[in-house]
């Protein structure tokens, strides 16, 4: 085996698997974030907080109804996705024609009760959530030891991203939510609800919010402050990936992610800092992100 | 009897009533003010159960019998130094606290800590682990109260070493804290013969710590020693189950470990893991009345030892405070809190050292198997009681400048 500055590559390969692991979760909701930003302009701040509840969600379902992780994985994303309707439908409508900051100043505040009505219920510790039986233990790859459960995160959001990526480039639902987004008026005289394609983008963006919350349940503490760990780190996914871009959310989620391992490899102190580096570089490099379209 | 006699008898009859309280403290209103992370990671440990552990001590203490008003407030410092210190220089300054409790997260204690001195108050610190609050940074007007970072490392560092783990590998907390740990269980661990291979520093309130958990596999090192709190340490330990690490027969040592951690993580994950505490809940019915009453006020959750912490060292602030019959100079009744011995139910008997260590016996514990726990929070088989002389520092070896 060879060495890299000191690094084994055993230690570098399991570190570069554990980015992409990462990496899986970082693309999960910055394509949500990005689906809603590009198609109603709005920046969800409380998308932290959504993913979080999409976790708690699968806790209630099991410890309240003894549903398990499988039923979760779909009923948690449903249930979390109408809570996006609904705030989709009596609130953020409501500032569609305004600044863009009013949607921001909303949805932050939105973030902040959710995150304090969960807290307040459930303490700041965070509750256990067990990994389903079928996904324990873990395969031996000679250079690491790799989690099944790690590995299907990794399958499954793949799955998810190039999915919502496809939908949305490649059919016709997809165009008609592109067109709306140009010129909703004349989406609108084709006969096309754009309201209600709105806001069932929203919906679909929190459920995708929420898929990463069950998956993210059995990894960490299931902790209402899940979310506003992880948003600010998307937040600047997104912005490196190019705001509203749905391949640059999902690749720019990967590559920082294993971006983000190998510094803990060579420098860990700077692990939590390093994407807010690359973002200030990129920002004066590309100001509309690596995958943005300039305006 | 003349008309001046009776009204002599009279006026010493009411001297005689009134005497009672001329003994006790009659002054202004005393303000304590607990600041903590009333939000974040550590806000389970310490957070809004030690505003409602100050609240049940003045009650126990009978403050408004004794004609005494103690008010308490409450404070979040974000774990931010800089919102820490503000807020203790609001309070001192302009809200009338007279003490400063709990304050969880080593940074803020020691600027705290500083500005204490600065105001000649009094801080009681039940939830930041810093040993060097006794240490280098001691002060006549600070008394570290429930646990420190040499007494966890002392205790826990041992037992590992004892059982076979002699190399160690450390993920450390990336501030004062951490550091403080660290460098203490090293000590330990060399002193009984022991080596550390390395180790990396974490930055505090991380949320995956596989990429440093395999490092600690490659260190080829019997024992992680896990240097932070909160849920850093669960989240270290989830990663540890599950990338197969503890079952390739590495040890991990959770350096500070709380009852709350326990908890969250749940027995499955925590059963075997071995670590000390400064104080239990189910240690006598004393303890567990205070714990019933605690848990009624705090949303059902358990009270850990920061909380036991608060309310012993709220007792014994009252106390002194009725002995010194004044709450102005915060060094004169630290002084006096030094002089007198602790005794409250919660945390028993003990005495508070010359450089500012409250010491009490301290307990050696490993989580129960999920089947061994028999009722709410019965989360721990207590191994071995380590008696206060042990528990804490020598006095000496601190390098307290009060010790001479």
């Amino acid at each position: 085996m060879f060495e890299l500055l000191g690094i084994s590559s055993q230690a570098l390969f399991g570190q570069l698997l554990i980015g992409l692991i990462n990496g899986a979760f970082y693309a999960m909701l910055s394509l949500g974030l990005a689906v809603i930003f590009g198609m109603l302009n709005i920046i969800n701040f409380c998308h932290g907080a959504l993913y979080m509840i999409g976790a708690f969600v699968a806790w209630m379902l099991l410890n309240y109804l003894g549903i398990g992780y499988w039923w979760a994985l779909i009923l948690s994303p449903i249930a979390t996705g109408l809570v996006g309707v609904l705030i989709e439908r009596f609130m953020l409508s409501r500032l569609r024609d305004l600044d863009h900051l009013y949607g921001l100043l909303l949805t932050f505040g939105l973030a902040l009760i959710f995150e304090g009505i969960f807290r307040q219920k459930f303490g700041s510790s965070g509750l256990p959530y067990r990994i389903p039986p079928e996904l324990t233990g873990g395969t031996n790859l000679g250079f690491m030891f790799l989690p099944n459960y790690r590995a299907w995160v990794i399958a499954f959001s793949l799955v998810v991203c190039l999915g919502t990526w496809y939908a949305i480039e490649h059919t016709r639902l997809g165009s008609y939510l592109r067109a709306a987004t140009e010129n909703p008026a004349l989406v609108q005289a084709f006969g096309i609800n754009v309201s209600r394609m709105i806001t069932l983008t929203y919906g679909f963006g929190v459920a995708l919010a929420a898929i990463a919350g069950v998956l993210a349940a059995p990894i960490y503490q299931v902790n209402p402050l899940m979310g506003s760990n992880i948003i600010i780190v998307v937040f600047a996914v997104v912005v490196i990936g190019g705001m509203g871009s749905i391949l640059g959310s999902i690749v720019t989620g990967f590559t920082l992610g294993i971006a983000e391992g190998l510094t803990k490899v060579f420098y860990p102190e700077a692990s939590s800092t390093v994407i807010f580096v690359i973002m200030a570089i990129v920002l004066l490099i590309r100001p509309t992100g690596l995958f943005g379209r300039g305006t | 009897m003349t008309l001046i006699k009776k009204l002599a008898v009279a006026t010493a009859f009411m001297g005689a009533m009134a005497a009672p309280a001329f003994a006790q403290y009659s002054g202004p209103p005393i303000k304590l003010g607990v600041l903590s992370d009333m939000s974040g990671l550590y806000a389970d440990l310490a957070g809004p159960g030690s505003v409602v552990a100050a609240k049940l001590a003045i009650e126990d203490f009978g403050a408004a019998a004794k004609g005494m008003k103690v008010d308490v407030i409450g404070g979040d410092h974000q774990n931010k130094a800089d919102v820490g210190a503000s807020i203790a220089r609001q309070w001192y300054d302009q809200d009338g606290v007279d003490v400063i409790l709990d304050v969880p997260n080593s940074a803020v204690a020691l600027a705290v800590n500083d500005i204490t001195k600065e105001k000649n108050k009094v801080f009681l610190n039940s939830g930041a682990a810093t040993s060097d609050l006794t240490g280098p940074k001691c002060t006549p007007n600070t008394i570290h109260w429930a646990y420190d970072t040499w007494m966890l490392a002392n205790g826990t560092g041992k037992a590992m070493v004892k059982q076979g783990g002699d190399s160690w590998f450390f993920l450390t907390a990336d501030y004062a804290f951490g550091y403080a740990l660290e460098r203490d269980t090293m000590e330990v661990v060399k002193k009984e013969g022991g080596k550390v291979l390395g180790g990396v520093r974490v930055p505090l309130n991380n949320q995956d710590f596989s990429s440093f958990l395999l490092q600690a596999q490659a260190s080829k090192a019997k024992v992680i020693g896990l240097a932070n709190a909160g849920g850093d340490t669960t989240n270290s330990i989830k990663g540890a189950a599950e990338f197969g690490i503890t079952q390739a027969g590495q040890k991990l040592a959770g350096l500070l470990v709380d009852i709350n951690d326990v908890h969250g993580l749940g027995l499955q994950v925590a059963q075997g893991l071995t670590f000390t505490d400064a104080w239990y809940w189910d240690t006598n019915d004393d303890t567990r009345k205070f714990a019933a009453r605690f848990a009624a006020q705090n949303g059902g959750k358990y009270p850990g030892k920061i909380h036991a912490g608060v309310y012993s060292s709220v007792i014994h602030y009252l106390k002194a405070v009725e002995a010194v019959k004044s709450k102005a100079d915060g060094a004169a009744i630290v002084k006096k809190m030094k002089e007198m011995p602790t005794d409250d139910s919660v945390m028993g008997k003990g005495e508070v050292r010359q450089d500012g260590r409250k010491t009490h016996p301290v307990y050696l514990v490993e989580v129960k198997k999920p089947s061994e726990s028999k009722k709410p929070w019965d989360y721990y088989k207590v191994l071995t009681t380590i008696p206060a002389s042990e528990a804490f520092r020598p006095l000496k070896e601190g390098n307290c400048p009060l010790v001479n």
